[in-house]
């Protein structure tokens, strides 16, 4: 088993894995940002059940952290090796006629992310890790958020991270698929359509939670 | 036509290399590419230059020998063809054609365009076959009952012909198409299935060693490929090196 996980397919296996986990993790957190729209107390509520419950925070939590560091860490040394590969350029080159921009260029759209969530964190991870275990205070999420969202900059901010958050599902949800060996002339059609969706979708929906929080402050 | 190309001419492994421009006229639109390398280098040696090394054989597309990155692609801007198949109609008069070997570091530059491919053969060897008892009582292949939409699909792995365009066009320099159809031509099959496990575990294990990039599946390989191999063996290859490691 070590020599599989060390292997070039045992690693894209395991990236892909890793990605559908996240994939998974976006659309349970997008519901939980909708109730902020839906009502204050409900997201409030919600956002205690999250910070306090203990299979969240000493289970899902803790898996969720190993998921992403691993995700993001194994990119990026992939992305490193593959360089390696091959060290004397083309002098012409055209990858546009052959492969999406979208697909090789995961490792831009990839740190993008990654500095948006490290900026994530801050905003809202920190401080309410900070309330539950340290301070001890009541935390209102529905304020910390509606807050957040008066500055346009941030907002902006927000708006970018989205669209590479778009641009990286665009490839990488079809991507795990064929990772893990599912490549079917039956569904694979229909998959890269839903794959598609999905990108535009689920982005779009944390657009929109944005947006109304920005909307709502003006 | 006339036409300008751009060569990269590299006198050895060890030399830095570089493009260079040569003129050449009268050129037909029926002409081979390969041929018309062989106008320019009938003229090179005719004026006592170094002609332009590069790797040919068969000249129809089947034995893979042929390896240029012709305007910045493999094999040049036609889809399913070697670089012996492509025609010059492909080109307009007065056109710059850039030309370079296929690059990866597995694939060291020999001379020229000519590079080292004996990095493929290291993967074949390390399992891409069958072993069959050829003392004279072998089984008649055909006895074997096998599903049409299995043969069909082993047949169309088989027809790689391992010329490395799949490396070349790769922005990771990897080498799954190629050991994904060697490994699928086999496991498709009941024949292949004796030495399944250790065939994708050697092949893979000889490919990572030779230094290949890891496969990101940006499907260029798929596109660039002379053969059409389907991405779909890629994947295959991915569930018997899965399932040979479980």
């Amino acid at each position: 088993m070590s020599g599989f996980i060390t292997s070039s397919i045992g690693k894209k296996i395991l990236m892909a894995l890793s990605g559908f986990f996240l994939m998974f993790f976006l659309l349970q957190h997008l519901i939980i940002n909708f109730m902020s729209v839906i009502s204050a107390d409900l997201f409030n509520e919600t956002s205690e059940f999250m910070g306090t419950n203990p299979l969240v925070q000493y289970l899902m939590q803790p898996i969720l952290f190993f998921g992403i560091i691993y995700h993001l860490v194994m990119g990026m040394r992939l992305d490193l090796q593959n360089r390696k590969a091959r060290t004397s350029k083309y002098v012409m080159n055209k990858p546009g006629e052959n492969s999406s921009w979208m697909s090789r260029n995961m490792i831009i759209t990839g740190i993008t992310i990654l500095l948006f969530i490290a900026l994530h964190m801050v905003d809202f991870f920190f401080p309410t890790i900070k309330a539950h275990y340290i301070t001890h205070e009541h935390l209102d999420s529905f304020q910390m958020v509606a807050a957040k969202f008066t500055n346009p900059v941030y907002f902006g901010i927000y708006t970018l991270a989205f669209i590479a958050l778009a641009l990286h599902l665009l490839h990488g949800f079809q991507s795990s698929f064929q990772s893990v060996g599912f490549n079917n002339k039956k569904y694979t059609p229909t998959l890269k359509k839903l794959g598609n969706a999905y990108a535009i979708l689920i982005p779009f929906g944390y657009f929109v939670v944005a947006a109304f929080h920005y909307i709502n402050s003006l | 036509m006339d036409l300008t190309l751009k060569i990269w001419r590299q006198k050895g492994p060890e030399d830095k290399g570089g493009m260079v421009t040569y003129p050449i006229s009268n050129i037909s639109g029926h002409m081979s590419f390969l041929e018309m390398i062989d106008v320019l280098n009938e003229e090179l040696i005719n004026k006592g230059d170094e002609p332009v090394a590069f790797d040919h054989d068969c000249r129809e597309g089947i034995c893979g020998m042929c390896s240029m990155y012709i305007n910045g692609e493999a094999h040049g801007p036609d889809r399913g063809v070697t670089t012996c198949q492509l025609h010059m109609r492909m080109f307009k008069d007065g056109d710059t054609i850039h030309i370079e070997p296929f690059r990866s570091d597995s694939f060291p530059v020999i001379k020229d365009l000519v590079v080292d491919r004996s990095s493929f053969e290291r993967i074949q060897q390390a399992g891409g076959f069958i072993s069959v008892n050829t003392s004279g009582n072998t089984q008649d292949a055909n006895s074997i009952p096998i599903g049409k939409e299995d043969a069909d699909n082993a047949m169309d792995a088989a027809t790689c012909i391992g010329c490395g365009a799949c490396v070349a066009t790769c922005k990771n320099s990897s080498a799954m198409l190629f050991v994904g159809a060697k490994v699928a031509q086999y496991s498709l099959l009941p024949q292949g299935q004796v030495e399944a496990k250790d065939r994708v575990l050697n092949m893979v294990k000889q490919m990572d060693l030779e230094g290949f990039g890891n496969c990101t599946n940006t499907g260029a390989c798929e596109v660039e490929c002379p053969k059409g191999i389907s991405l779909k063996n890629i994947a295959i290859m991915n569930t018997e090196y899965l399932k040979a490691s479980i």
